[in-house]
């Protein structure tokens, strides 16, 4: 092979695209290959080995009750490591959905209210966005964690909330639960059919107002279908629900007094704090997408929309959104995804997330490093991934909405 | 290049991924770094560098606690000052990393420090399952409990029910949970990650208990608004020997921070101070002789050289001096950390 051959394989497009490709497989085999091989040699060193069979041994520490302890029926002595995993993910999942809607709402409201007119809105939202913005996460939660604390009574007294039913001390939020009698799954399916009708009048009503230009009384219809399904149950099972009475023990040995925990809804202040800072901090840059999405949407649609007489909401909701959402979506999934990833700062308050229990707890007991980072990271690339596949789908469709 | 594009997507997630996970992917990178070194031996290393890196607690006094100042007291910076004094000459040759209790281990096997002096148990599972040796013990605890005086509990066995405030990645996490399992009780566990938090949300009153180390209750109850409302239960639920930890695999180390502990118990038990230190180089006792480097080449042994001791005890004294400076003002007596001669426990193999 000759020096003109050389050069004549390398002009060769396809060729060079399979060398380049080769090349870039092998460094990256490469790579994974000498990461492993001297993390196994050390990991020898140290007397250490690599496995999985600790998920399977049993996790000797109690766990703050929450939902994933309640779904998995968390029990010392009884539940795995691959328990705490399992409650971990379920936790972090937890904070992270209930604080991406409620930062999505308040995001909005706020970002629409540094647009208004009105001076008070407006001055209301520039503080919030810029104050938020700017204060560590970590000093939020600890300002909120310990402003929650040491406003409210220990568990031995109360505030109520909505008396006889929400109520709220040192221990948490207690809320009544939901009982369920026969007849429960009849009301169910009911309800469904009920769901499943009013949708279907309201896609008909859709049509007809293309066609006709005038909508069915959508909202009268809705109303008589549910109404009907209501008394359909009632009058066939009565009502097949009631709510739990949270009882308050004020007698007896003074450790034990407070609420009784079988007989409402428990949620920990912990939670609470991560939720309010993760929704408050993130909502402050959701509105900042909100804004400048409004502001890329031209004043001339704003001024059509007025000239044809919509109202300002109307304005808003019919044309601006929908079109500001095709700039609001791409950032605003990296906010979720921020959030996400923010929610293990929760390990500082003792919120039971997947880093405070699986990564703090269970690696000091079980010292497998690199097998649990791992598991994390599948679990944050897991929830990333899917994030970004829902918003991408989203972004899609508002896009033909738009059209 | 059609394949092209995918390569490049999956070299950006995994950058993204490591991205992602923030404070986990440090330790991973710090954990390769140590990784490329780790043929060399720690005291090498440690030359090679000019100090010895020690990881404590975040602050608990007595044990390890900084002033305004970033200067670092305590027994267990003691420990860390007399290796330093012991391998330099110079006590001011080390640096302090401060280690939550969930972070410790990992900063030592990742080789992010050298020795960890961080009130910690010594434990089987830690000895063997964690790649780490425990070189000694320099202060011999049990787990206590401390409640509000005011809800007039007076044993343990009242805390049916409890809510329980402790730090997470410790001992105290599951000896709590077999005591309360054994005695048939029911509690609820908040474990924070600093110990700074557990202090607040219990002053608070978010737990009826504060459960650790005893003398980290002693330590930690300076700090609550108001001490003197709280009342430690006589009841010690555990065992817990705290002492330094290195990494497995470098005996060379291991020898030089057992040595360096048992030298300042061996310092006490044969009356060397820190004061007398010049004075009794010329002793005749042959124990004295040998630890102070006259006899023998007990330092050279160690990769050190043969004043090791001397200098170490000039530096930060012996243990009962290290101690009466720094535990004593807890409120804490010697107890079962009083020399083995004194009725104590406390029981250093003999340098010879
Ligand atoms: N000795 C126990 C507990 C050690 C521990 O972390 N104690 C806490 C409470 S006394 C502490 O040192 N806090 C100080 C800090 O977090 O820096 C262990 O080794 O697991």
């Amino acid at each position: 092979m000759n020096s003109s051959d050389l050069s004549r394989l390398w002009n060769d497009a396809r060729i060079r695209r399979i060398a380049i490709q080769v090349i870039l497989v092998a460094l990256v085999v490469f790579c994974f290959w000498w990461l492993i091989s001297n993390t196994s040699q050390n990991l020898d060193k140290l007397n250490k080995s690599i496995g999985f069979d600790f998920l399977s041994q049993n996790a000797g520490f109690q766990i703050a009750p929450t939902l994933g302890t309640w779904l998995f029926s968390y029990e010392v002595g009884q539940s795995t490591y691959w328990d705490v995993y399992l409650i971990g993910i379920i936790n972090t999942l937890l904070v992270a959905v209930l604080g991406i809607i409620a930062a999505t709402v308040i995001g909005f409201l706020v970002g629409i209210m540094r647009l208004s007119n009105n001076i008070i809105f407006r001055s209301f939202a520039t503080v919030y966005i810029e104050l938020l913005r700017n204060i560590p996460l970590l000093l939020q939660l600890f300002f909120w964690y310990f402003t929650v604390l040491r406003s409210l009574p220990d568990k031995r007294g109360k505030v109520d909330l909505i008396p006889g039913a929400v109520s709220v001390n040192l221990e948490g939020l207690f809320l009544p639960f939901p009982i369920w009698h026969s007849g429960a799954g009849f009301a169910g399916i009911i309800l469904l059919i009920a769901a499943i009708s009013a949708l279907y009048m309201r896609a008909k009503s859709r049509s007809k107002q293309l066609m006709t230009g005038h909508p069915l009384a959508i909202w009268r219809i809705t109303a008589g279908i549910f109404a009907a399904a209501c008394l359909m149950i009632v009058v066939s099972v009565g009502i097949p629900m009631e709510w739990s009475q949270p009882t308050f023990i004020e007698t007896g040995p003074i450790l034990k007094q407070g609420f009784d925990k079988a007989t409402a809804i428990m949620i920990i202040p912990e939670m609470l704090a991560v939720w309010f800072a993760l929704t408050l901090y993130t909502a402050a840059f959701i509105a900042e997408n909100v804004r400048s999405g409004i502001l890329a949407v031209s004043k001339g649609q704003t001024e059509a929309a007025n000239a044809l007489g919509l109202s300002t909401g109307q304005t808003l909701r019919l044309i601006v959104i929908p079109q500001a959402m095709r700039v609001i979506v791409p950032p605003l999934t990296s906010q979720y995804l921020n959030l996400t990833k923010n929610s293990s700062l929760a390990v500082a308050i003792a919120y039971p997330e997947l880093v405070s229990i699986f990564a703090g707890t269970a690696m000091n007991q079980v010292g497998k490093e690199i097998e649990m980072f791992f598991m994390m990271m599948v679990v944050y690339l897991t929830f990333s991934l899917l994030t970004s596949a829902f918003m991408n789908w989203f972004n899609h469709r508002s896009k033909l909405v738009e059209r | 290049m059609k394949n092209l594009p995918l390569i490049v997507i999956v070299l950006v997630i995994g950058g993204g991924l490591g991205y992602f996970l923030g404070g986990g992917n440090e330790q991973a990178v710090e954990q390769e770094a140590a990784m490329e070194t780790s043929s060399e031996s720690t005291l090498e290393a440690v030359k090679a560098k000019g100090y010895v890196q020690c990881g404590v607690s975040q602050g608990l006094p007595g044990f390890s606690n900084a002033d305004d100042n970033g200067n670092w007291t305590g027994i267990d910076v003691d420990l860390c000052r007399g290796v330093a004094a012991a391998v330099f000459g110079d006590a001011d040759k080390v640096r302090f990393t401060p280690l939550s209790a969930k972070q410790r281990f990992t900063a030592l096997s990742s080789g992010e420090i050298d020795i960890l002096s961080r009130n910690t148990t010594w434990t089987m599972t830690r000895d063997t399952q964690l790649g780490l040796n425990f070189a000694g013990v320099n202060y011999y605890d049990g787990q206590g409990m401390m409640v509000p005086s005011s809800l007039g509990v007076t044993s343990a066995t009242e805390l049916d029910g409890a809510n329980i405030c402790t730090n997470t990645g410790t001992t105290t996490e599951l000896n709590i949970t077999d005591y309360f399992r054994a005695n048939n009780m029911s509690f609820e566990l908040v474990a924070f990650e600093k110990a700074d938090e557990v202090v607040a949300a219990y002053d608070a009153g978010r737990c009826d208990v504060y459960t650790t180390d005893r003398s980290g209750l002693a330590a930690q109850r300076t700090k609550l608004t108001n001490p003197d409302a709280h009342f430690v239960l006589p009841e010690i639920i555990s065992k817990e020997p705290l002492g330094p930890v290195v990494r497995q695999g470098d005996d060379q180390w291991f020898n030089i921070v057992r040595w360096s502990l048992n030298a300042m118990i061996n310092a006490e038990e044969l009356g060397v101070t820190q004061s007398n230190v010049g004075s009794m180089m010329g002793s005749d006792n042959p124990s004295i002789k040998r630890l102070l480097g006259e006899e023998g080449n007990f330092g050279e042994e160690l990769g050190l050289s043969n004043d090791w001791a001397a200098n170490l005890i000039k530096a930060v004294g012996n243990y009962g001096e290290s101690y009466d400076a720094h535990v004593t003002p807890l409120g804490l007596a010697r107890g079962v950390n009083a020399l083995w001669s004194d009725g104590g426990i406390l029981y250093a193999a003999p340098i010879r």
